[in-house]
């Protein structure tokens, strides 16, 4: 492949293809899309263009976001968080295809999970426990589990109804790009594990002979529990988690589950990042992790890239800047300039940082987002995006805002 | 410092800000600038990204408190990564002096429990380092360790939950030692010893996030002190500048631009004077946005901020730059 040029930006094609995210639209095979990256990357942003240009291009997409943006929810005509994918009004269904949006609810969808396991009774015992409700609406890692849990959800109905051949997944703003990974896993592990049995043992026991065999070690440790916690939290988790315990036939084995369906080749990873240090970083950390645990990588996008056209650099345009400074009748001309060795150092910044990322990550497949001048809020800033992210700009406006 | 700065007799800065507006760079110009006025410092951050080290170019930090640098005027600026397993195992062992049961409950999957499942703990674990630092005194006089302490707090999206941690605690642990504990952090955290400072860019999206924010460090009963505004880019364009542009006077204007480029000898001087015309009309829509946005954050009636965007970066040396920004703006 000869050197490619991207809006002014020059890349060694021996390292870096770039990525082509209409081949992949256009791969049947792909039913599902996780946009996974640092916060505040544009995540949500990249995977409703995604999903836009996929259903524009034909396919019957649905795109889960977890905490858009209110005019890009609003874009997207998602005025409440209701759990439920609603068709997107203003796409163009010209190529056959449809479009539906949903936000996720994280409590809802626990909930959905309860009453859909346990019978009447039991689900209205869990969903009024402390235990339930802190964990539910608060636990660090349960927004990165519900969102697994939907898209779980969503594929099985796709199945079921044929509604989509598409899921364009966003994911939590974590904490680090690989929470969302871990959470899952890591209640199912909680769930499933030896101190969970610890906290049942007296619940279930109740003077059975197996108490006895509690070693002394682990009686401390109830002990230990109880002192720090108090007893009504514990009672209270005890509670829960028989109740839990009972329905699920094993937390683990719906993590597992996830994991499954993230390794599967009809699964693809966008990883979404800015051009900046950390958010490569992150990137980076994520693209490692996931060919540890050998899930499909499709691509990087980099959003919000500054590139600079006319072939100016920043040095002759600072030279040609001083040397017009001088006359006051060209002085537009000389800040114009200044602007452009701005724009240019800013450029240079970027770019630097992704060479970087590539020098690392050799073979990866990746593309560039040029930055927009104003913040998306409407279906046609979606298009503009997603022509972007496919490498055809058709305006100059493309680009991921805020 | 001037009694109307929002840190008037605050020990303890809590940093926030959508992920990506720089609230870690925030943080550590403001625990700088408090350095460089001859203060002990304390920069402490609680999600294990080694933002501090990075940005100081020092060995990654870890659960010991280590100094970051010594200021001439007597000041001293220390970095801390709070690690929640460590703040649990040194409050067990302060608290209950376990030595065996200590190690049983990390056998048991207590300490993962606690430090990653448990709704609460494990922010009130982090947190409740923080108040520690805080309060700790040394010697008979009972001094102070650490002037201030600034933490560089979870993102807007999470921080009042994180802040919050201890109302969700109280209503699951309704007595104990852990309820004390999450009493006296939230004493703490609802004084006017704490202000949490919102970092934003003049983005519709940052600025929506801080001012949520706000509202719900409100409703917690929190203090918001500044509102900084970070990556400010000067108006490199004159206002008749801009104001040309922005009219379309575009013809006649390309044409002058692209004399001027000539007679400097620059090559293709009328197909670069259309790039900088385009570039200074996304710029003209740029500061549009800005401007609209800083309205937003000057309408909240609070102390404002502005740091300039560093296009060298932001190690060590821009870290000075925007701290001398803070102190001359009087934030400290």
């Amino acid at each position: 492949m000869a050197p490619q040029k991207t809006r002014g930006t020059t890349r060694d094609a021996g390292t870096t293809r770039e990525l082509d995210v209409d081949a992949l639209l256009a791969d049947r095979g792909i039913r599902i899309l996780v946009c996974c990256g640092a916060g505040g990357v544009g995540k949500t942003t990249t995977a409703a263009a995604i999903a836009l240009r996929a259903a524009e291009s034909g396919r019957r997409a649905v795109v889960l976001t977890i905490d858009p943006a209110r005019r890009l929810a609003q874009s997207l005509g998602l005025t409440e968080l209701d759990n439920i994918p609603r068709p997107v009004v203003g796409f163009d269904p010209a190529a056959g295809g449809s479009l539906d949006a949903m936000m996720l609810d994280m409590k809802r969808t626990f909930d959905e999970v309860v009453e859909q396991h346990a019978t009447p009774e039991k689900a209205e015992q869990i969903l009024a426990n402390p235990f339930y409700v802190a964990v539910s609406s608060s636990f660090a890692g349960t927004q990165e589990y519900m969102a697994m849990e939907k898209l779980g959800q969503l594929r099985q109905q796709s199945d079921a109804d044929d509604r989509w051949d598409l899921i364009v997944v966003d994911t939590p703003p974590s904490r680090s790009a690989l929470d969302f990974l871990d959470a899952p896993k890591r209640l199912g592990t909680f769930l499933d594990g030896r101190f969970i049995r610890l906290l049942m043992a007296p619940a279930k026991a109740g003077g059975k002979a197996y108490l006895k065999a509690l070693t002394a070690g682990m009686s401390l440790t109830v002990g230990v529990m109880t002192k720090l916690l108090g007893g009504d939290l514990l009672r209270d988790a005890q509670t829960f988690v028989a109740a839990l315990d009972t329905m699920f036939g094993g937390f683990r084995q719906r993590a597992d589950q996830t994991y499954a369906l993230l390794q599967n080749p009809e699964t693809a990873f966008l990883v979404v990042a800015a051009p900046q240090r950390d958010a490569l970083r992150e990137a980076a950390f994520f693209v490692e992790r996931l060919a540890v645990e050998s899930m499909p990588l499709a691509g990087v996008v980099v959003n919000r890239v500054q590139g600079v056209e006319g072939g100016l650099t920043r040095g002759r345009a600072e030279d040609a800047a001083a040397a017009l400074a001088d006359e006051p009748e060209r002085a537009t001309t000389a800040a114009l300039l200044r602007l452009h060795a701005d724009l240019a150092t800013i450029a240079d910044a970027h770019r630097g940082h992704i060479a970087r990322f590539t020098t690392g990550h050799p073979g990866i497949p990746l593309i560039e987002v040029p930055a927009a001048a104003t913040d998306i809020h409407d279906l046609d800033g979606l298009r503009a995006v997603g022509a972007a992210l496919s490498g055809r700009p058709h305006s100059a406006a493309a680009g991921v805002g805020a | 410092m001037p009694s109307t700065s929002p840190s008037h007799g605050v020990r303890l800065h809590v940093v926030t800000g959508k992920g990506g507006t720089g609230k870690t760079t925030v943080a550590a110009a403001l625990a700088l600038a408090l350095a460089r006025q001859g203060r002990r410092v304390l920069l402490v951050e609680v999600e294990d990204r080694q933002g501090i080290s990075q940005l100081f170019d020092i060995s990654p930090l870890g659960h010991e408190e280590v100094q970051i640098l010594a200021d001439p005027s007597g000041g001293s600026l220390w970095g801390l990564s709070v690690e929640p397993k460590a703040a649990l195992m040194e409050y067990l062992q302060k608290f209950y002096k376990l030595g065996r049961a200590g190690a049983l409950l990390q056998k048991a999957g207590a300490v993962d429990f606690a430090t990653t499942i448990a709704p609460g703990l494990r922010d009130v674990l982090l947190i409740g380092k923080v108040y520690e630092a805080v309060g700790r005194t040394q010697g008979r006089a009972k001094d102070r360790v650490y002037d201030a302490v600034v933490l560089d707090a979870p993102p807007t999206g999470r921080v009042v939950r994180f802040l919050g941690v201890n109302d969700e605690l109280a209503q699951l642990a309704r007595m104990g030692p852990i309820r004390n504990q999450a009493d006296s952090i939230t004493a703490l955290l609802q004084s006017r010893a704490t202000v949490v400072h919102l970092v934003t860019l003049l983005e519709e999206m940052p600025v929506q996030e801080c001012l949520d924010a706000m509202e719900e460090l409100g409703a917690g009963g929190l203090h918001v002190g500044g509102i900084v505004v970070n990556e400010v880019r000067d108006p490199v364009l004159s206002d008749d500048d801009l104001d040309a542009i922005a009219s379309g006077a575009a013809p006649e204007l390309a044409h002058r631009v692209a004399g001027d480029l000539e007679s400097v000898g620059i090559k293709s001087p009328d197909k670069v004077a259309a790039v900088l015309l385009r570039e200074a009309s996304d710029h003209v829509d740029r500061l549009d946005l800005q401007a609209e946005q800083d309205q937003r954050i000057q309408a909240q009636g609070r102390a404002v901020f502005y740091l300039p965007a560093l296009s060298g970066g932001i190690e060590a040396g821009g870290i000075g730059v925007l701290a001398d920004e803070l102190t001359t703006q009087e934030m400290v």
